[in-house]
């Protein structure tokens, strides 16, 4: 799960990480009383769960007040585009004022989890404000790393040397030993996937402040943080996605015309991949579960038939334990009852597969069965390039 | 031969109270597995559907010997019960359950490297060796005993394959689902080093997904020392990057993780690469002969 920047900003000064000071505004009028208070420039930033704002025209600089509702005017409301968004953008619905920074040094910092030593990793480095995964190809010498203890997390050592490493002296220094141990501190209490500040700044005062900040939730540990789930925007989401995730699906929308249902993550990958390669386009992920009940194969349709882009529907079950009678039955009382129309393409392997063959043989509905993932997929996109 | 489970093998079902854990410990004993009974804190003493109960899994080591555990335990607790039985002293651990944040399974598993006890999972299907032990939630019938190693990070993805191979006459050695998880226990490499040992495995059928590197580094192993043929899929050719796919492990970031690295990483190290999903079975009695 992702949060704003403005949330993951509340989060950072609650763990004693230190952010500028700043606000978030829905209104130019309320962008306007923020800059006010903060009495001097102020940077206005639109809220959106992607990278690359700058670019895209959703950060202004503002001198005053009236710079600062000037500058919400055109960022709210503005479709935001940015090579991390959908080619036609997010609406801006909110933005953030704070306090503009005279910037000494940009550097970089960030947590997230090291597959391969299966524990977290500190990540900082001199190359701040700059893609980087750039900098990790062109230069990887120029990123240190920490991995941290398991049980025992960072220890201070670690942090001193991250902090040195930065180049950081003085007063900076302690700052930034105590904001990475903070940092981390928040990273681990709130199980986040990804801390990340680019830049984090020494200012020209000599103080260590969080510019930006990235933060994401393992979705895996949200029932131990519901503060968090609270933070969810749903209008950063695709509706679709939303709708799935109240049923347990796990559904992502794609762009092409052949939707797919499946049970399993890996089939429905290889499904996907399947109609890629007999010329179709997958319209989306979607794995129902290992028990492919009737109550999610009716919302799983119900998600499917509402993207107008899909003209053909395949479904690739492969369950063993699942009964393929019972699945047939849901498959018949969610096609009867949506009023179903597109083309479907049936797979199933499970037990009781000849009484649900000859159940959906026998429910008039026009079901194509298909012996194997192969022949499902040929013929699903077959279907499809008939109907567009 | 096989790997990892026989017919020998004693299995403690942790969560055997749960729903998910009374069906599942009953299709395993009905397919053969020796299922000694199960463990539910505050239970112990009882029996559930047939089965013994115990408070703890050091109880069922000490009564009964078990020497697996398998854990249908709720995210929640999991890591824990995973823990439990590595400090009773169970060699064999396996995992089936989904969901185990990240951070519970970065300390599970840096405990687990003080014991001698292997995980295998979670959020994976389990193990079968044919004819002798299913551990875990795939469908029996589907199996046949033979030739072939399976190991996967799929769950019906392994079914699939296994259906293609039976379909065809081709049985398994062993199958072992090493699950979906950024951090899991047993990986490739420890899977592909038992099957290039085991003296009934003549060929090995690799199923990769996208996200991390642990198929990169499985083809420099296969690469270096596995003297068998292996053939290797690799799912979510058509995945988009920094979208989650299902398995909490199977994410394309920052450009890295994509299946067609990790298909040319294989195919450098010698594996027979599967394009489609449907080809998997054929291709196996390609490289076999068959």
């Amino acid at each position: 799960m992702k949060i704003h920047e403005y949330q993951a900003k509340v989060l950072l000064r609650e763990f004693g990480v230190p952010v500028p000071d700043g606000d978030v505004a829905d209104t130019p009028t309320a962008a306007r009383a923020i800059a006010q208070r903060l009495g001097a420039r102020v940077v206005v930033k639109a809220q959106v769960h992607a990278g690359g704002r700058g670019k895209g025209g959703g950060i202004k600089l503002a001198d005053d007040a009236a710079g600062a509702e000037r500058a919400a005017a055109q960022i709210l409301g503005m479709h935001l585009k940015t090579p991390q968004t959908p080619p036609e953008g997010i609406l801006v619905r909110s933005v953030w004022v704070e306090q503009a920074s005279a910037i000494d040094r940009e550097l970089y910092l960030s947590m997230t989890l090291d597959r391969v030593r299966a524990t977290h990793v500190v990540m900082a480095s001199q190359a701040g404000g700059m893609e980087i995964e750039e900098v990790a190809e062109r230069t990887p010498e120029k990123i240190l790393r920490e991995w941290t203890h398991p049980a025992l997390g960072l220890g201070d050592f670690q942090a001193r040397r991250l902090a040195f490493g930065l180049g950081l002296v003085g007063e900076a220094f302690k700052q930034g030993v105590g904001l990475i141990r903070n940092l981390f501190r928040l990273y681990l209490a709130k199980d986040c996937s990804l801390v990340e500040i680019n830049p984090l700044v020494v200012t020209k005062d000599g103080r260590v402040l969080a510019l930006d900040a990235k933060l994401n939730f393992d979705d895996n540990a949200l029932y131990r943080h519901p503060e968090v789930v609270a933070l969810r925007d749903v209008h950063e989401e695709d509706p679709l996605d939303v709708e799935a995730s109240k049923y347990g699906l796990n559904y992502i929308k794609l762009d092409g015309s052949v939707a797919c249902m499946v049970n399993g993550a890996g089939l429905a990958m290889a499904t996907m991949d399947i109609v890629k390669l007999a010329g179709g386009e997958p319209a989306n992920f979607l794995d129902v579960g290992g028990g492919a009940s009737p109550e999610q194969i009716e919302n799983a349709f119900r998600i499917l038939s509402s993207d107008p882009a899909v003209k053909a529907i395949f479904i690739n079950v492969f369950g063993g334990i699942l009964r393929v009678d019972r699945l047939a039955e849901g498959i018949i009382a969610a096609v009867r009852k949506l009023g179903l129309t597109l083309p479907v393409v049936l797979r199933a392997e499970g037990t009781n597969v000849e009484q649900g063959k000859k159940m959906l043989a026998d429910s008039g509905l026009s079901l194509i069965m298909a012996a194997d993932m192969g022949e499902g997929a040929r013929k699903v996109v077959e279907l499809a390039g008939r109907a567009s | 031969m096989s790997v990892l489970v026989d017919k020998s093998t004693r299995v403690v079902v942790q969560g055997i109270t749960g729903k998910e854990g009374a069906f599942h410990a009953a299709r395993c004993k009905e397919y053969g597995t020796h299922v000694v009974g199960g463990v539910t804190p505050g239970k112990g003493g009882t029996t559930h559907e047939g089965f013994a109960v115990w408070n703890t899994v050091e109880a069922a080591v000490r009564q009964e010997g078990a020497d697996c555990a398998l854990i249908f335990v709720p995210p929640p607790a999991a890591a824990d019960a995973i823990m439990e039985a590595a400090a009773a002293g169970v060699p064999l651990v396996i995992c089936i359950t989904e969901g185990i944040p990240v951070t519970d399974m970065v300390r599970a598993k840096h405990y687990l490297a003080s014991t001698t006890s292997r995980l295998i999972g979670p959020n994976c299907p389990g193990v079968i060796t044919p004819d002798e032990a299913k551990i875990g939630i795939m469908p029996g019938h589907i199996h046949k005993r033979g030739p072939v190693g399976v190991v996967s990070r799929s769950g019906t993805l392994t079914y699939e394959v296994v259906g293609q191979l039976t379909a065809r006459g081709i049985g398994q050695s062993s199958c072992v689902g090493i699950g979906g998880d950024p951090v899991n226990g047993t990986n490739f490499i420890d899977v592909l080093r038992l099957f290039n040992d085991d003296s009934e495995t003549r060929a090995i059928m690799m199923i990769g997904e996208i996200g991390g590197n642990a198929e990169e580094d499985a083809a420099a192993f296969i690469k270096a020392h596995v003297k068998k043929p292996v053939v290797a899929f690799i799912c979510g050719q058509t995945a988009p990057p920094g979208r989650r796919m299902g398995h909490a492990g199977a994410i394309i970031a920052g450009g890295k993780g994509t299946a067609a690295e990790k298909m040319t990483a294989l195919g450098a190290a010698g594996a027979t690469l599967v394009r489609s999903p449907a080809d998997m079975g054929a291709t196996v009695a390609t490289v076999l002969g068959v």
